[in-house]
């Protein structure tokens, strides 16, 4: 079993590689490609953000700045730096991207981009690529249909995926660095009229994939929110380049 | 002295040493909470000087994002930018500061900026061409609600706004109108003039 508790955290090697996105990055059907890097094998949870924000006193829910987080930021906490010990392995939610942003930060990393989250989702427990499967998209989406009240599980109680990493469906929505763009088209010929702002809105998903909700759903929920928003379900973990730099 | 506090007074310190104009330790403290000027990122302008977001307060602002070599909509950015300058009196445009920040990190070095100034006649005490990191693009840009991807051919495609922040940093209004004069983002920006020579505010940066 994995160690869930303070120190280091884990990062998984993701090999990276092509694969097909549900946003093309011709806004049609080219594949995506993902250089090789590392992913926290874990969500960060309630007990990693305390410890966080005592060592960053400026991310505390009641000294931080409007600009980065909304007022339901770290709401669930009993107070700013205390929480239910039933919290501390659950992962963090009610966190903004900036504060996710600057958690990873301070652990020497950074969110994963799009890309990179989307290629680590496309595996299930023994395969890097499931989502031609089924049953294991409707098992995905059995997840979404769950009411989200129910009490938040432990980060790491479920299986590990096929690079080692938990959680990636079934706990939580995450946060990615690249989260408020995903709906621009990647085709530089959709540059034009420059009054408008340049979106493909939908046209930027690709409709070859048009059964993997349970992702489009991700694209959805993500392209709604502001930078500092919060929300109960939305986490989020680091990445890191393979060299270890960010 | 708590931990805490010696770490904050330790930032403040650090902040303090950017080169050409750097703001008081104290001032980020002072800042609204919803100020832009909260971002920590750190800029280049066209000469290589290093300066902070905060460095820009005192006056107010109209900031864009762009990209060097961008063909289609960055020139029309910067037309925009001087066309809402050319309406203003001699007086106004002495107590404005107009920035633009690069989305390419990686091509718009200082040398690319300030050639950028030269071909568009860009009198650089009044306007400042920057670059900041990739970390830092994305949280400037989030903190605009300014959207943009890099293209498959390394091109960027991003929404185009012009954003006017008052003395202290704080949006004020905003403008996606690239082609011909936003009357409505003009007079807010002659309003907040108005404003900051009322308060007697040094308009020398």
């Amino acid at each position: 079993m994995l160690a869930v508790s303070a120190g280091a955290a884990e990062y998984a090697s993701i090999p990276g590689g092509s694969f097909s996105s549900v946003l093309p990055p011709d806004g049609k059907a080219a594949s995506a490609s993902v250089a090789a890097f590392r992913l926290r094998t874990l969500p960060v949870t309630n007990g990693d953000f305390l410890e966080f924000v005592r060592a960053h006193p400026q991310w505390q829910r009641d000294r931080v700045a409007p600009l980065f987080a909304d007022n339901q930021y770290l709401a669930h906490w009993m107070a700013p730096l205390r929480i239910d010990e039933a919290q501390r392995n659950q992962p963090v939610t009610h966190v903004s991207w900036f504060a996710a942003t600057a958690y990873c930060e301070g652990e020497h990393a950074r969110l994963p981009n799009w890309y990179e989250f989307e290629f680590v989702a496309a595996a299930d427990e023994t395969r890097a690529d499931a989502r031609g499967d089924v049953a294991w998209r409707e098992r995905i989406l059995d997840w979404y249909a769950r009411p989200s009240t129910a009490l938040l599980p432990d980060a790491g109680t479920g299986a590990k995926n096929f690079y080692g990493v938990y959680d990636v469906h079934g706990l939580i929505w995450e946060w990615v660095s690249d989260y408020a763009s995903l709906m621009i088209s990647g085709d530089n010929r959709d540059q034009g009229d420059p009054d408008l702002l340049k979106f493909c809105g939908a046209g930027a998903l690709s409709t070859q994939d048009r059964e993997n909700y349970a992702v489009l759903m991700r694209v959805a929920l993500l392209s709604s929110l502001k930078a500092a928003d919060t929300t109960a379900n939305v986490g989020f973990r680091c990445a890191m380049d393979e060299s270890g730099d960010t | 002295m708590t931990g805490s506090r010696y770490l904050l007074m330790l930032a403040a310190l650090c902040a303090d040493g950017y080169g050409i104009a750097a703001a008081p330790p104290h001032l980020s403290q002072q800042l609204p909470g919803d100020s832009v000027y909260r971002l920590d990122t750190t800029l280049t302008d066209q000469d290589g000087g290093n300066f902070k977001l905060e460095n820009l307060s005192g006056r107010p602002v109209l900031i864009a994002m762009f990209y060097a070599s961008c063909k289609y909509v960055c020139p029309l950015i910067v037309d925009a930018m001087s066309r809402i300058d050319r309406a203003l009196s001699g007086d106004e445009k002495r107590a404005v500061h107009l920035v633009l920040v690069s989305f390419d990190s990686e091509r718009d070095t200082p040398g690319v900026l300030k050639e950028m100034a030269a071909q568009r006649h860009l009198d650089t005490t009044r306007w400042t061409l920057a670059r900041t990191d990739a970390a830092g693009v994305r949280k400037l840009a989030a903190v605009l609600g300014v959207q943009y991807r890099a293209t498959t051919t390394g091109e960027f495609n991003h929404s185009s706004i012009i954003t006017l922040l008052d003395s202290e940093g704080r949006i004020v209004a905003r403008t996606a109108r690239m082609s011909e004069q936003d009357q409505d983002l003009l007079q807010s920006l002659q309003h907040e003039l108005a404003r900051n020579k009322g308060a007697g505010a040094d308009p020398g940066r």
